[in-house]
């Protein structure tokens, strides 16, 4: 196989690599971002956060393992596509169904693989995450074009459940609010004999209400949190009325609903190793992360949110917690699915601050 | 959380000589650590025996005792210091013990000493089996089923209820030591006796098997304010049944789905909270490989090979941060001082593949089992980085110095198919190969794996380099192929064999087409942060992340895996040239292969290449940096046999030419060159034909010196005194198959001396003569060695200081030289000239205060000796006296005869400092932990030849009140001179009762000379130090180190020695 499919970064660099997953035929526009998790790329392949986002995996040999039924985080592979150093032709592991690439090519998801991933990420890492254009040599021509055009923002409305889902369970009633979810997220809730409903990221506050949830969790998704100001009241009602529990997106549009800001970070944080300290508590643990945006501190004056948590290398917000209202959000991910299970517990929190409310 | 406020005096504890399962990479956690208690401002007491270490470097800690570690050494020093606290994680399983030692005895409560770390339950849970389990069942922490026993009988039941193979476990023993798998009822016995012996509490855990499953290593640390993280985990390739430190490891795990790796991590973090260690731990895991089921193995509360191994594979250094966490610091306070800008609470994200394979002994000893199992054989490790695992793995090969480039060994060919299946089933240490061997002769991978067990991930990447390799056979040279091999690491080495072209020719062909490698940063987050580690891997990539400063550079070159022969020792000078070259302006490179050492961390050095110290790989290295010059003098023999081919090459060797270091290495031309200088040597040959072999030696005379040439550390060498004995070793020894010219000399029964003399060629500075109470015939490194020497005269010491001069002088040695003489009547001979650092170079440097590896690099950056206030001559004797003495590992290497002769056996050394001989000489006997026969009851055993001689010390040995109980001969010759005597009779049921006085403890001493006699009579003293080892016997074989001992309780009968403690800064 030839080294005949280019990545053509926003900045100009551009390298090159083989073709492994999907065919490109003319090419592929997205935004890439790199992941540093060393195992987990089934889990990080079919997280639906990474709509429009094509990934660099820092680890360089991907497809060890193979795949499986139980790593899906959702039906499908979602990114626009991956670039690898090395795709492992020879999976092994018994519960291996097959190679990466069968899934990659079944969903359509180009992949590149034989590049220099490292020098990509330095490079996102001194630049920022930016456009990419996946192509071949003649896509060069039409470089200029193709650059000039802006990503689509419509990541979530594709993402989410289109109609709500309904999984029964005997113990507290929530509401999923989907926004591009996260299979375990769901599992999570389910494990703990909840009563769960995952609706649509649309669905109006009414429509939920309907349903008499216990507790609402606002799921992580895909894009920019301020790209849908139609959910921002719907969530800021939630607030007012129901023990709510904000991740990843899910906490950026509750800080965002209350009247608070976020901001793109450069390059985001997307790995299995981010360390989160507890300002309550001081303790740190590590977490499993995927975000471009994070929550302006200095934005949450008088919205009735404090910041319970840091991410403790660079400072940004890691969790939010509501002063009189039982509800708080974290920006990283506590179904982990790939990443640390060490923030599960937050689960467990989240369904003891509706069982106080109940009491109370 | 603030400091521990209270502590501002820590006591520390070394790991003591270097032996299988406790090797250099406690110098290196100890050495890191120091430097960061210190950071804290932390007064530190070090005691160490281990002259051979950085630790024990004046700089290293405030207060540095070279001294025993004995309970009763460091009690004294306790009382002395009045440390806070005592940190015992940082010396192995030696100092873990003694921390529970003097905890149980009251010491440390007694001078309220606090014990750092972790608690003396944390240890004992950790280290005691059935404390271990119980914790694990609390915890609902899967472990293999087994049984604590303390006799035979309960391991007989139980392996009869769970159904064989069982693996055994003893207590508080270090690398597996005593135990074992046994697959039937008679191997169980075997092994069950034995490691019920090597308990030091008499105590096994008996185990299913699960040899098989993958195993699995989490190096983890926990702060002050339960704070856990992991640094890394560990594939072994070798499946569980194979001690990890004999395993092939590869970082990060390949073969785990992220929810396999999550469950051994959460588990893992469950295991340290509950153990409450405040610092780090090693936790080893079972995972099936058809289902999720896993099981706790073990785990170590401490610094280890594997946190040393983990340090160096991720960059993150476990031994600096847990030496803080200790101090009460948490891990959100320590900034990671890769980045420096992030915390060290955080885990680290690697890009590369890291595989280290383990260093084994057998090339030297070719008559003991290489089987691998559950006790630990290997004598250090080489570690390789990698964008792809083929790199990682042959960059791995290479770096072994086993004379293999790749995956292909010159032997294998020869066997049959069933030879190879059944070698594989043995599990020998060449298994690797004889798995890529199988490969290439299109052997089913189901069937190799139903053996072997290795994962088939690992099977299809040894066969997709079998692939190339035989592509690359049939196909020859083309220029797209070159480019491929070199990403997947095949070397110039490999392809030149395959397309029979020379190397050199590849080379250059490389560096017209512009295939060479990058390099790459190991950073501990692939790339998220930006990091000014020098810690670089080559990689054949896109982008290279070197940026070579402008500033005037000095590469030197390490000496890669610790072997017999070449130890800890050569990694002390690589460090000490390092700094030397900083202190003088240079930026310093290091190149070397070793995880496990201080001239590995990168901290010591303006740049790390993690590379195998092959021509090729540092001719890389030297194109990106154009140093001024290179080091090769203080990588041990590893450094020197490349001087030639890198000076052809165009580099510039600082120092000593490769002409010189030729002339002393060559036979013919030092012969020569001898010659010239009217200086003797026992007369020898180089026989390049066999059927010269005899007439030279009966030319020459016997008894001679048999061995190959350029072999280090005496490998195949033997003293012969008949044509016979000269046949049988022709016949047996591996090494003269090899095509290889053999050396005969005249063997010369006398008196060693060894000299260390730094010089710039003009000037010749001796910091000291050592004298070694072995005669010749015992292995220089295996000798007791004194310093200053006891009992030659004035005049043969000015002869060595003359002879010394002159062949420095002569040879054109500029810096550092070791040189071997033997005295006879009265009569100096040069045995060898090593233009090179040596094995005693740190224990001259510490008793003779000189900082002679410092003094030499500054020569070989072009001082001289005069310009830094040093003259001809040896330097006036120190009021102190100082012994060193070697340590053995025969208790790993069960089936090695402990009897010694030219060929080197120990693995490390222990220093004892004192202003007279025989104090010193008891303070050694003591370091290297030798018990002293309380009891007066001797078994000898002595050639025929050594009857005149061994008369003397018989005699002392009755005035001391010992009674004898001697092998036939030796009985005779004792009736003979009316000695009362008592027979050890044949191997038979009567023999038993003398195995039982030794088992008993009534036989303390053994000496033991005889080495060749009949088969009944070898087999018989086979068991007897076979049960001498087991129990910890003292087996002397030979009389001279017998005589010292006697010495020792001579003097001690008449007047006990107080033996004194004394740091470093006080010796003079």
């Amino acid at each position: 196989m030839q080294n005949d499919t280019y990545i053509y970064l926003e900045n100009g660099f551009s390298t090159n690599g083989k073709s492994v997953g999907a065919e490109i035929s003319e090419c592929v526009v997205g935004e890439i971002v790199f992941n540093t998790s060393m195992t987990g790329y089934q889990e990080i392949f079919s997280d639906p956060s990474y709509c429009g986002q094509i990934i660099v995996m820092t680890y360089p040999l991907i497809g060890n393992y193979g795949f499986n039924l139980q790593d899906f985080e959702s039906s499908k592979f979602t990114p626009k596509a991956v670039i690898i150093s090395e795709l492992c032709d020879f999976p092994s592991h018994h519960e291996s169904l097959g190679r990466l690439d069968e899934v990659l090519k079944r969903f359509n998801i180009p992949a590149i693989a034989d590049v220099d991933t490292r020098q990509l990420t330095r490079l996102i890492r001194d630049n920022g995450s930016m456009k990419v254009v996946l192509g071949h040599k003649q896509t060069k021509e039409k470089l200029s074009q193709l650059m000039a055009n802006d990503l689509p923002t419509d990541q979530v409305s594709r993402e989410s459940v289109k109609k709500a889902i309904h999984i029964a369970g005997k113990n507290e009633k929530i509401v999923v609010m989907d926004f591009g979810h996260k299979q375990h997220i769901v599992q999570a809730l389910v494990n703990r004999g909840c009563d769960v409903h995952i609706v649509p990221y649309n669905y109006t506050l009414e429509q939920i209400l309907v349903l008499k949830p216990q507790g609402v969790v606002l799921s992580n998704g895909p894009g920019d949190p301020g790209s849908l100001p139609q959910v921002l009241p719907v969530i800021k009602s939630l607030c007012e009325a129901i023990p709510l529990f904000g991740i990843c997106m899910g906490h950026q549009l509750l800080a965002l609903s209350l009247g608070a800001k976020t901001i793109k970070l450069l390059f985001g944080h997307r790995g299995a190793n981010h360390t989160i300290k507890d300002l309550k508590t001081n303790k740190i643990f590590i977490t499993s992360q995927n975000h471009s945006y994070a929550v302006v501190p200095e934005s949450l004056e008088g919205t009735g949110l404090t910041i319970s948590q840091i991410n403790l290398n660079d400072g940004t917000v890691g969790g939010l917690r509501h002063e009189n209202r039982p509800v708080f959000s974290i920006q990283y991910h506590p179904e982990a699915s790939p990443g640390p299970m060490d923030s599960a517990f937050l689960f467990d929190d989240f369904l003891k601050l509706i069982e106080n409310e109940k009491n109370a | 959380m603030p400091k521990i406020q209270a502590i501002k005096k820590i006591l520390v504890l070394g790991s003591g000589p270097i032996v299988i399962g406790q090797g250099a990479e406690f110098d290196y956690s100890g050495t890191q650590a120091l430097h960061s208690l210190k950071e804290e401002g932390i007064e530190i007491v070090l005691v160490n025996s281990n002259p051979a270490t950085i630790m024990t470097d004046q700089e290293s800690a405030d207060h540095v005792y070279i001294e025993p570690l004995t309970i009763e050494f460091i009690e004294r020093i306790i009382a002395l210091e009045k440390p806070d606290a005592l940190l015992p994680n940082l010396g192995g399983q030696t100092a873990l013990n003694l921390a529970i030692d003097l905890f149980e005895a009251g010491i440390l409560k007694q001078y309220g000493v606090t014990l750092l770390g972790c608690t003396p339950e944390t240890i004992k849970q950790a280290e005691d089996r059935d404390l271990f389990r119980k914790l694990m069942q609390e915890l609902s922490e899967p472990v293999a089923e087994g049984l604590i026993i303390t006799r035979l009988e309960e391991a007989l039941a139980f392996a009869t209820r769970v159904s064989y193979p069982v693996i055994v476990r003893p207590s508080y023993t270090l690398g597996g030591s005593g135990g074992g798998i046994a697959s039937n009822h008679d191997e169980l016995v075997d092994i069950v006796n034995l490691g019920l012996e090597t308990s030091p509490i008499h105590q096994c855990l008996v185990e299913t098997s699960i040899s098989g499953h993958k195993e699995i290593e989490y190096e983890v640390i926990r702060d002050s304010r339960d704070n856990c993280i992991i640094i890394c985990n560990m594939e072994n390739i070798d499946p569980v049944g194979v001690h990890t430190g004999d395993s092939i490891v590869i970082a990060p795990s390949q073969t785990l789905t992220d929810r396999d790796h999550q469950m051994l991590r959460t588990s893992a973090l469950k295991i340290i909270r509950a153990l409450k260690i405040e610092g780090g731990c090693n936790i080893q895991f079972a995972l099936d490989p058809v289902s999720n089921r896993y099981n706790v193995i073990e785990v170590n509360p401490r610094i280890s090979r594997s946190s040393a191994l983990a340090s160096k594979a991720t960059g993150f250094p476990i031994a600096k941060i847990t030496a803080k966490l200790a101090l009460g610091l948490t891990l959100d306070e320590i900034k990671n001082p890769i980045t420096q800008t992030t915390y060290a609470g955080f885990e680290p994200a690697l890009d590369y593949v890291v595989i280290k394979i383990p260093r084994f002994p057998f090339d030297k000893f070719p008559n003991i089992s290489n089987k691998l199992s559950t006790q630990m054989k290997a004598t250090g490790e080489v570690m390789a980085l990698g964008r792809n695992f083929e790199s990682a793995l042959q960059k791995a090969i290479r770096s072994l110095e086993m004379h293999l480039h790749d995956l292909e060994h010159p032997d294998l060919p020869l066997l049959h198919d069933d030879e190879l299946f059944e070698k594989l089933k043995s599990q020998d240490h060449e298994r690797l190969w004889v798995i890529a061997e199988m490969i290439r002769r299109q052997i089913p991978l189901n069937d190799i794996h139903a053996i072997c067990k290795v994962d088939f991930f690992f099977l299809k990447k040894f066969q997709k380099i079998i692939s190339f390799e035989l592509f690359a056979k049939k196909n020859g040279f083309s220029l797209n192929d070159l480019k491929n091999a070199k990403k997947i690491g095949f070397s110039d080495q490999s392809l030149s064999k395959w397309w029979k072209m020379d190397s050199l020719e590849i080379l250059k062909i490389r560096i017209q087409e512009n295939i060479l490698p990058v390099y790459k940063m190991v950073d501990t987050c692939a790339a998220e942060f930006k990091s000014e580690t020098p810690y670089y891997y080559s990689t054949y990539g896109n982008e290279d992340e070197l940026l070579p400063s402008s500033r005037k550079k000095v590469m030197v070159l390490g000496s890669g895996p610790i072997r017999i022969g070449q130890g800890i020792e050569f990694d002390y000078s690589t460090v000490h040239s390092v700094s030397t070259i900083r202190q003088e302006g240079y930026e310093a490179i290091v190149i070397n292969n070793n995880p496990s050492t201080v001239s590995t961390d990168f901290n010591i050095c303006d740049r790390l290449y993690f590379e195998p110290l092959t021509v090729e790989d540092i001719y890389h290295i030297y194109l990106k940096e154009k140093p001024e010059g290179i080091i090769v003098t203080v990588g041990g023999q590893t450094a020197l046999n490349l001087a030639l081919s890198l000076e052809k090459l165009g580099i510039k060797l600082l120092g000593t030419p490769a002409s010189s270091i030729v002339c002393s290495e060559n036979r013919q031309y030092f012969e020569a060159f001898l010659k010239g200088l009217h200086l003797s040597r026992p007369e020898g040959r180089l026989v390049t034909r066999k059927e010269e072999i005899f007439p030279a030696a009966e030319e020459l005379g016997f008894p001679l010196m048999v061995r190959p040439s350029f072999v280090l550390g005496g490998r195949g060498m033997e003293i012969v005194s008949s044509e016979r004995e000269l046949k049988d070793y022709l016949s047996k020894s591996i090494l003269c198959s090899i095509e290889q010219p053999l050396l005969l000399d005249r063997y010369i029964f006398g008196t060693e001396l060894e000299v260390d003399a730094i010089t710039d060629g003009v000037d010749v500075l001796i910091p000291g003569i050592m004298e070694h109470i072995e005669k010749a015939g015992v292995h220089s490194g295996d000798s007791i060695s004194a310093y200053p020497p006891q009992t030659i005269s004035k005049e043969i010491s000015s002869e060595i200081v003359r002879m010394t001069t002159i062949i420095c002088q002569s040879l054109g040695i500029k810096g550092l030289v070791n040189l071997q003489f033997v005295i006879a009547d009265e009569k100096v001979y040069i045995i060898e000239v090593n233009p090179r650092s040596s094995r005693t170079v740190p224990f001259l440097s510490k008793i003779t205060q000189t900082p002679m590896v410092k003094i030499a690099t500054l020569l070989q950056l072009g001082k001289t000796l005069k310009e830094l206030g040093y003259s001809s001559g040896i330097l006036p004797l120190t009021k102190s006296v100082a012994v060193k003495m070697p340590v053995f590992s025969f208790n790993k290497l069960s089936d090695l005869d402990v009897v010694l002769g030219p060929e080197m056996k120990s693995t490390g050394e222990v220093m004892g400092r004192e202003n007279n001989y025989l104090s010193a000489l008891e303070k050694t006997f003591l370091a290297a932990k030798v018990t002293f026969p309380v009891k007066r009851a001797v078994l000898v055993s002595i050639a025929n030849k050594d009857n005149p001689e061994a008369l003397l010390l018989m005699h002392k040995l009755l005035n001391q009140g010992f009674s004898f109980i001697a092998t036939e001969g030796t009985f005779n010759f004792l009736k003979e001179n009316k000695f009362p005597v008592m027979l050890v009779p044949k191997l038979n049921s009567q023999s038993s009762q003398i195995m039982d006085m030794i088992k008993s403890g009534e036989v303390q001493l053994i000496i033991l000379t005889l080495t060749k006699g009949s088969v009944e009579e070898m087999e018989l003293l086979k068991m007897i130090k076979r049960i001498a080892l087991s129990k910890g016997v003292m087996c002397m074989t030979s009389l001279d180190t017998a005589a010292a001992l006697l010495n020792i309780l001579e003097q001690n009968q008449k007047k006990k020695q107080n033996l004194s403690i004394l740091p470093l800064h006080k010796w003079d």
